[in-house]
C-alpha cells in the first residue's frame, strides 16, 4: 500500500478534515483552535475551510465545553471538543462520567452519545504536576466510555476517523511528545476500528505491551535488546477500551513472558488490569511472573531530572525484559 | 424586564383546555404516584413536581414539534407537559421492560430522544450544558429549533450554570433557560445560598435577555415563553426566564419538608397553578363544572389505565440485561 510520511498532528488534522468534509454534523470547539489553529496545530486551516459555525473558539470553561459537546452529541451532531491538557478535563468529569458514559444505559439503549474529547497527556519538558498526567485509568474504569491512545500517525488518523463514525463517547488521548513525530500513513481512506491491537514489532522471546508514547520508547529498548540477541515482541492495544484481549493472550501464550509498560503511575493503573487478564488466561503457560514498568506513585515533579526519574525510561524496559527472562538469576547461578 | 407580558388576544377555549389538561395530568401523576410509592410499587427516588405544574405547562405550550427540552431530577411534570406517554412513564417507575428506559433509568432519567426530550437528570445543574449543546447542534445543522433547559434555583449556584449560559450567549443560540425558583435547594433556603435572590439578574449580568414571571400562573408563563421563543427564532437568543414558585411538600417523597414555614406554604397553595388553570378555563372560556369534572375523570382514567398496563407488563430480566451489557 502506498504511504506518505506525516507528522502525528498532520495525520489528526487529515482525519478531522476528511470527516468534516464527509459529514456536515461534525464540528470542533476548543480553546484557541480556530484562527490560531490550536496549541498543537492540529486544527490549522480548518476555520478557513469550514467556517466559524463548525470551528469555534471557546472561553476557558472546560465543564461547559465538555457539557455542550455531550449535549450536542445526544441531539444528533458529532462534536469534537479539544481540551488543552487531560489535566483540565478533570473540570468536566461530571459531564464525562455521569452524563456521557451513562446516557446509553439510562435511556435503555435508545440514547447514544457520539461525543469525542480530544486531549493530550503525559510528561514532557518540565510542564510540572498539573500539565503532565497520564489519566487513562480514570476513564478506563468508567463503563460506557471508549479510551483511545494512538502511538503513531497512521493509528492517530485511522482511529480518529473511526471515532467519528461510531456511537459512543470517546476519550481520544494523544501525547504531547508525539505531535511532531513522523510516520507512514496509508494513502486514501484509512480507518482503524476500535478493539483491534497492532503488533509494532514481531518477536518470540518476550511480549512487551505498551501504548501511546511508551511505544517508541519500548521499540528503542527492543532494538537494544536485539543487539544482545533477545527477540522482543512489542504490541500496542491502541484502544484500551475496548481492549484487544485476544491479541494480548495470543502473544503471551507464544512468548510465555510479558512486560507491561505504562507512563501512568502504577497504583490502580491499566497495566494492573491487563496483568490480571493475563494471569487469568495464561497462568499455567507462563515461564515468569508478569512485570509492570510504570510511573512512580507520586505527582510528576517539575525538575527535569526528577521528571525523567518518575516515568519509565528505555533502561527500565530493558531491565524488566531481562528479569522476566531470569537473566540476572541465571548469571548469578553461573558464578 | 421583570413582569410578564400581558396577553394581546383572549386565549381560545381549546388553548385553555390544553393548559388545564396538562397541569391537571401532572397533578394526578404526582399525587397518584406518591400513593403507589407508599404502597411499595414504586421504589428508589421520587421528586414530586406538585405546586410547580404551572411552569412546565406554560413553557411547553409555547414550543413546537422539533424543539428540545432538558429536565431536572424533578422531571415528571416536564415529560408530561412535553406530551410523554403516561403508560411508558408509569411503567418506567414500576421498573418494567415497557418503560421509557426499559426500567434501566427510573424516575430521574426518563428521556425520549426521538421526540427531543433530552431527559431528566440526577445531577443538579447538568441539564444546562446538555441543553446548550442541543441548541449548538441545531445551529450547526441549520435548524431553527429551540431548546429549553428546565433548571432550578439550586442549580444556579453551580459553575456550569454560568459556563453554559455564557456559551449560549456568545454563540447566539436558540436557547431558553427556565429557572424554576422554588426557593429551596433540597432543604437550604435561597437566602442562604445566594445574596441576590432575583435569579433573572444572573442573565442580565452576562448580556442575556432575562425575565421574571410568576411560575404559579400558567398563562403568564406561556406569555413570556412565547416572546422568548420569538426572540430565539429571530436569531437573538438566548433568553433566561426565572419562574418563581414553591413546592407543596419536601424535596422528595420521603422528606416531610418541616423546614418549610406553614404560612409561606399556605400563601403559595392559595395560588395553586392547577386551580388557576381550572379557573381560567371556567372563567375565561365559560366551561361548566360538569365539563371540567369530565376532563378530570378522563385524566384519572388515563392514569389508572397506565398503572394497569404497567402492572401487566413483563419484568426486566438479568438475561436480557447481560445481552445489553455486551460490548460495554
Amino acid at each position: 500500500m502506498a504511504t506518505r510520511e506525516l507528522m502525528y498532528r498532520e495525520a489528526l488534522r487529515e482525519a478531522i478534515d476528511e470527516e468534516m468534509a464527509a459529514n456536515p454534523t461534525v464540528f470542533i470547539i476548543g480553546e484557541g483552535i480556530a484562527e490560531r489553529g490550536g496549541s498543537y496545530k492540529v486544527t490549522e486551516g480548518l476555520l478557513a475551510k469550514y467556517g466559524p459555525k463548525r470551528v469555534r473558539d471557546t472561553p476557558i470553561a472546560e465543564a461547559g465545553m465538555i457539557g455542550v459537546g455531550v449535549g450536542a452529541a445526544i441531539a444528533g451532531a458529532r462534536p469534537i471538543v479539544e481540551i488543552l491538557y487531560v489535566d483540565f478535563a478533570m473540570l468536566g468529569m461530571d459531564m464525562i462520567v455521569n452524563q456521557a458514559a451513562k446516557f446509553r444505559l439510562m435511556t435503555g439503549g435508545d440514547g447514544r452519545v457520539p461525543f469525542i474529547m480530544r486531549t493530550q497527556g503525559g510528561t514532557g519538558g518540565g510542564v510540572a504536576a498539573q500539565h503532565s498526567q497520564s489519566l487513562e485509568a480514570l476513564f478506563y474504569h468508567i463503563p460506557g466510555l471508549r479510551v483511545v491512545m494512538p502511538s503513531t500517525p497512521a493509528d492517530a488518523k485511522g482511529l480518529l476517523k473511526y471515532a467519528l463514525r461510531q456511537e459512543d463517547p470517546v476519550m481520544f488521548l494523544e501525547h504531547k511528545h508525539l505531535y511532531m513525530t513522523k510516520g507512514p500513513v496509508p494513502d486514501g481512506e484509512h480507518v482503524v476500528p476500535f478493539g483491534v491491537g497492532d503488533i509494532k514489532r514481531e518477536g518470540s522471546d518476550v511480549t512487551v505491551i505498551a501504548w501511546s508514547n511508551m511505544i517508541p520508547r519500548t521499540l528503542e529498548a527492543a532494538e537494544a535488546l536485539a543487539a544482545e540477541g533477545i527477540n522482543v515482541e512489542v504490541i500496542d492495544p491502541r484502544t484500551l477500551v475496548p481492549l484487544d484481549r485476544d491479541m494480548i493472550i495470543r502473544s503471551v501464550l507464544k512468548t510465555r513472558r510479558c512486560v507491561i509498560v505504562q507512563e501512568a503511575n502504577r497504583r490502580g493503573g491499566v497495566a494492573s488490569d491487563i496483568a490480571s487478564i493475563i494471569q487469568e488466561e495464561c497462568f499455567y503457560e507462563m515461564d515468569a511472573p508478569v512485570e509492570i514498568v510504570a510511573g512512580m506513585d507520586i505527582p510528576v515533579p517539575f525538575n527535569l531530572t526528577l521528571e525523567k526519574a518518575s516515568v519509565p525510561q528505555k533502561e527500565d524496559v530493558v531491565a524488566a525484559v531481562k528479569r522476566v527472562l531470569h537473566l540476572q538469576s541465571l548469571a548469578a547461578a553461573a558464578e | 424586564m421583570g413582569a410578564a407580558a400581558t396577553l394581546q388576544n383572549a386565549p381560545s377555549r381549546e388553548f385553555l383546555e390544553k393548559l388545564f389538561r396538562t397541569a391537571y395530568k401532572i397533578r394526578v401523576f404526582e399525587s397518584e404516584g406518591i400513593k403507589l410509592y407508599r404502597q411499595g410499587l414504586i421504589r428508589g427516588y421520587f421528586h414530586p413536581y406538585l405546586g410547580q405544574e404551572g411552569i412546565a405547562t406554560g413553557v411547553c405550550a409555547a414550543l413546537s414539534e422539533g424543539d428540545y427540552i432538558a429536565s431536572t431530577h424533578r422531571g415528571h411534570g416536564h415529560c408530561i407537559a412535553w406530551g410523554a406517554d403516561v403508560r411508558k412513564m408509569v411503567a418506567e417507575l414500576l421498573q418494567k421492560e415497557t418503560g421509557y428506559c426499559r426500567g434501566y433509568g427510573g424516575s430521574m432519567h426518563i428521556a425520549d430522544i426521538s421526540k427531543g426530550n433530552l431527559g431528566a437528570n440526577g445531577i443538579v445543574g447538568a441539564g444546562t450544558p446538555l441543553g446548550v449543546g442541543a441548541a449548538l447542534a441545531n445551529q450547526v445543522k441549520g435548524s431553527d429549533a429551540v431548546t429549553v433547559t428546565f433548571s432550578t434555583d439550586g442549580a444556579s449556584n453551580n459553575g456550569t450554570f454560568l459556563e453554559s449560559l455564557n456559551l449560549a450567549a456568545i454563540w447566539n443560540l436558540n436557547y431558553i433557560l427556565v429557572v424554576e425558583n422554588n426557593q429551596y435547594a433540597v432543604s437550604t433556603r435561597i437566602e442562604e445560598s445566594t445574596r441576590e435572590t432575583d435569579l433573572y439578574k444572573r442573565g442580565l449580568a452576562i448580556g442575556v435577555e432575562s425575565h421574571q414571571v410568576d411560575g404559579n400562573d400558567p398563562l403568564a408563563v406561556h406569555a413570556v415563553m412565547e416572546q422568548a421563543v420569538a426572540t430565539c427564532r429571530a436569531g437573538k437568543g438566548p433568553v433566561l426566564i426565572e419562574a418563581k414558585t414553591y413546592r407543596h411538600m419536601g424535596h422528595h417523597v420521603n422528606d416531610p419538608g418541616k423546614y418549610m414555614p406553614e404560612d409561606e406554604l399556605a400563601y403559595y397553595k392559595a395560588r395553586d397553578p392547577v386551580d388557576r388553570a381550572r379557573a381560567a378555563l371556567k372563567e375565561m372560556a365559560g366551561v361548566s363544572d360538569e365539563d371540567i369534572a369530565a376532563i378530570e375523570a378522563e385524566i384519572a382514567a388515563e392514569f389508572a389505565d397506565a398503572v394497569e398496563f404497567s402492572k401487566n407488563s413483563p419484568e426486566v430480566t438479568p438475561e436480557s440485561f447481560r445481552e445489553f451489557a455486551v460490548g460495554y
